[in-house]
């Protein structure tokens, strides 16, 4: 029966998104040290899901601490949909000379990038919810992944006591400010994929010196 | 593909040798390779003995601290912050490594791939260069960490270094001696034959039993107090003073302007006790050091102008710069420039009494208060005085203090004049309400500690640090006893001085933010008096007082102090003393580099070492108010 199903799904779904599929076939059982993450950016149109398009996606992996430059991602899309009042936060133009690629390639390469990789952002929701829209404009299923969203995270790691006086809404500028991060390259998709990883790793590390940290803890 | 980040990688790289000799082409495709690591505070990206990485390490933020640990003893050889390359042992020579490299505080790091870099860079001979000079800067040779401690060798505690600074001072060897029995005339004989200026007595078993120096010769012979023929013993100095075989300059230099000498005996064991095997002159002090506070306060001890005064304090300035070079501790430092304030304050004090028609009615105590009151002032800062004189009959009160009112009026003009500026607040005993009978201090200070308001607590904290340098030492006795009395009576008194000291926050977050800072925007000065050092002032005034500990004025010995006390504190106590220690360093440092008081630094003219090691001081200060808020209970109170 459960075969079946599956069969029925190889046959609607193009290969990539099944080799996607398949990543999560077995039930991942690893620790923190050893888990690959996946830190990741969008650069957006605006902030509609169904109108809006992703114009840009930046992303780094990491296994332990260690974040190896060349296995980054940085990708350009060519998007219809422009909407002038984001450039100056993305400074991305209709027709920049980036080497840009469409939706469609965007995702394989994407999908082929994070694997079942537990993913982190800010404001996880967002960009999870832009790359779901896009996989379905193209017919495919959601993102399988863990999430992690660093803003919720970091309320976690302050100490019970001061929990009350919280800002419920943490920028990633306000996390950089917090945890002494150098904001560079600050609104690129990849800069900001890079910031959040080292936000991530800092909060993990306070965290952690309260020992009893377990999965749940840290997805959402 | 675009990899944006390796470019940002690459910039910052760039910025830094040896990466500023590698062509842009290049240094992007070591950029992309690299590997960005972060560390937390404590963890280690390499240790000693393990074998050589594939990779050497730049730190992108944060800093790391390279230890040699030998048996068991830790000691840092270097701090690397943002932009200095480490862990060159493996590309240099591809041995294990000899040091263990730990993050001081949360770090970001970037690896970069050995074989990539060397096939890149293997032609440049430059970078070659670059990189063994570094390398071998951080090898273990002792002697080179006396260039990378500098301003704040004392933090940093570090004993090798205090041998190469403190060096052993050269006394002279086999001194001349004569017998305790023999007569002056043979001694003075065998003083001229030998061209020197004085003579050790000794017994038969060679120890030192006194000294006749050509002085003595001149006051006792040539007076015709004693004839040429008496013997040494009637007109020898006795005891003489005496030194052990390993004492240091700076050790000796202090013996003789404590005793006010100019010969140090050197003995087998230190004491009179044994056998004399040196003598260790002021000239040879003079020799190794250089300048000399003895000839300094000698100057000030015979100046009978205000203008001789001024050009001696002017030479203590010199020596104080010479001494901040030469890396001596600066409780030495301190002694000695205390030292030196305190004879300026007396001898302008005697002279302003010469100068007044009638002597004193009555016995008089001239207070320091404030820094001078400490003994922490370094630079010509302000006056702060006061003066309390012996109780009199009602009928006399007005007259009397006209007169010392007229008497610290010239003194503290004098004082002016030699370069101490006058209190802006007027806290000067030249001031009416600062110059008064004993009683009229006790009801003062019984006014302000029973009835505190925020005045009488600024006044406190310049108040609460008298030290007298002229006078009756009774009358302040008196005043201290009574000060100590009231104190118990109340503990309001304390949560107001509480609550006063932690009132400036610890500059840490100001200071982090600096750090985050890349356009250089802060231009802001910092002013480290009020953020930095007087937090830890007012915390060791308030814990002294609640303690009852008297007589312990400097803010570091009080820290000292409490932590013998209080054991159980001892670790933070004694970083407080050391933070203070190097911030008053740091303050002398840019006072006497802008010529002014050093309250205020400009933040950018600072390395990035020196702010690197200065915001370290900056946690003991968070750290003792946290206790001041417990132990006052100061949460609630405001």
């Amino acid at each position: 029966m459960f075969f079946k199903w599956l069969n029925k799904k190889k046959t609607r779904y193009p290969e990539f998104w099944i080799a996607y599929l398949d990543h999560f076939k077995t039930i991942d059982k690893k620790s923190i040290n050893e888990t690959r993450f996946v830190a990741f950016d969008t650069e957006t149109t605006g902030f509609d899901t169904h109108k809006d398009r992703v114009l840009s996606i930046g992303a780094v992996a990491f296994t332990g601490k260690a974040i190896a430059v060349n296995h980054s991602l940085e990708l350009y899309l060519n998007q219809d949909v422009f909407n002038p009042e984001t450039v100056e936060i993305h400074e991305l133009l209709k027709s920049n000379n980036l080497n840009k690629i469409e939706e469609l390639e965007a995702i394989k390469i994407f999908l082929d990038y994070i694997k079942n990789a537990t993913l982190i952002a800010h404001h996880a929701g967002f960009d999870r919810n832009m790359i779901n829209a896009m996989l379905s404009r193209h017919g495919l299923g959601k993102l399988k992944n863990k999430f992690i969203d660093t803003g919720i995270l970091y309320n976690r790691s302050k100490h019970i006591i001061y929990r009350d006086n919280l800002q419920t809404h943490y920028t990633l500028d306000d996390l950089c400010k917090e945890l002494n991060v150098p904001k560079v390259d600050r609104h690129t998709a990849s800069g900001d994929a890079l910031i959040t990883a080292v936000v991530f790793l800092k909060i993990l590390s306070r965290l952690d010196k309260r020992k009893n940290l377990k999965w749940g803890y840290l997805l959402r | 593909m675009k990899n944006s980040i390796a470019e940002r990688v690459g910039d910052f790289l760039q910025r830094y040798p040896p990466f500023n000799m590698i062509k842009s082409n290049d240094l992007l495709e070591i950029a992309s390779e690299i590997t960005i690591i972060y560390l937390e505070k404590g963890e280690s990206i390499f240790k000693n003995t393990e074998p050589a990485h594939e990779y050497f390490y730049m730190v992108r933020d944060g800093a790391i601290s390279l230890n040699y640990d030998n048996a068991n003893v830790i000691e840092i050889m270097n701090i690397h912050d943002m932009g200095d390359v480490f862990g060159l042992q493996a590309l240099i020579v591809k041995e294990p490594y000899k040091l263990t490299a730990t993050a001081n505080e949360e770090s970001i790091l970037y690896a970069i791939p050995i074989s990539l870099f060397k096939s890149i860079t293997d032609n440049n001979t430059k970078i070659q260069k670059y990189l063994i000079t570094v390398f071998a800067s951080n090898t273990h040779v002792p002697y080179t960490v006396e260039q990378t401690g500098e301003i704040f060798s004392d933090y940093i505690s570090n004993t090798a270094q205090d041998i190469i600074n403190f060096q052993t001072a050269s006394y002279t060897k086999n001194p001349i001696t004569c017998q305790v029995n023999s007569t002056l005339k043979d001694a003075a004989l065998k003083m001229c034959a030998h061209k020197i200026g004085c003579i050790i007595v000794i017994d038969t078993n060679k120890k030192p039993l006194g000294i006749i120096t050509n002085s003595d010769i001149k006051n006792k012979i040539a007076t015709g107090l004693f004839s040429i023929e008496t013997e040494v013993a009637n007109i020898m100095s006795t005891p003489v003073i005496t030194g052990k075989k390993g004492l240091t300059v700076a050790d000796g230099q202090l013996q003789m302007i404590k005793n006010d000498i100019g010969h140090l005996c050197i003995t087998r064991d230190g004491t009179i006790n044994s056998k004399l095997i040196g003598v260790l002159t002021h000239h040879d002090v003079l020799a190794t050091i250089g300048n000399s506070p003895a000839v300094i306060l000698k100057d000030i001890k015979r100046a009978n102008r205000t203008k001789k005064l001024r050009a001696a304090r002017l030479k203590a300035n010199n020596l104080l710069k010479s001494h901040l070079e030469q890396n001596i501790p600066l409780s030495h430092i301190v002694t000695i420039i205390s030292q030196i304030n305190d004879a300026v304050t007396v001898r302008v004090v005697e002279l302003a009494i010469k100068k007044m028609p009638s002597p004193p009615p009555v016995t008089f105590s001239w207070l320091a208060l404030g820094s001078q009151g400490r003994k922490e002032q370094l630079l010509y800062t302000d006056q702060d005085n006061a003066l309390v004189f012996e109780d009199v009959p009602e009928k006399q009160y007005i007259e009397t203090q006209a007169y010392f009112l007229e008497l610290s009026r010239i003194i503290t003009k004098t004082l002016n004049k030699i370069g101490f500026e006058y209190c802006e607040a007027d806290m000067m005993a030249s001031n009416l309400e600062w110059c008064k009978s004993l009683s009229e201090w006790q009801n003062q200070f019984k006014d302000w500690i029973l009835k505190p308001d925020k005045k009488a607590v600024l006044l406190s904290s310049i108040f609460f640090d008298y030290d007298i340098k002229y006078g009756n030492q009774k009358l302040v006795d008196n005043l201290t006893d009574f000060i100590f009395n009231t104190l118990s009576e109340t503990s309001l008194f304390y949560k107001f001085l509480g609550s006063d000291a932690i009132k400036s926050p610890s500059p840490v977050g100001f200071f982090k933010q600096f750090l985050v800072e890349q356009d250089g925007e802060q231009k802001e000065l910092f002013n480290i008096k009020s953020r930095a050092i007087m937090p830890l002032v007012d915390a060791a005034r308030l814990l002294v007082l609640s303690k009852q500990i008297r007589y312990v004025n400097n803010t570091a010995e009080r820290f000292e102090k409490l932590a013998q006390l209080e054991p159980e504190n001892k670790a933070l106590y004694k970083s407080c003393a050391y933070a203070f220690k190097a911030l008053s360093k740091f303050k002398t440092k840019q006072g006497l580099f802008n010529n002014n008081s050093g309250k205020f630094i400009n933040l950018q003219t600072l390395t990035k070492e020196e702010k690197l090691k200065l915001r370290r001081c900056f946690k003991p200060i968070n750290e003792i108010q946290e206790v001041l808020k417990i132990r006052f209970d100061l949460k609630n109170f405001i």
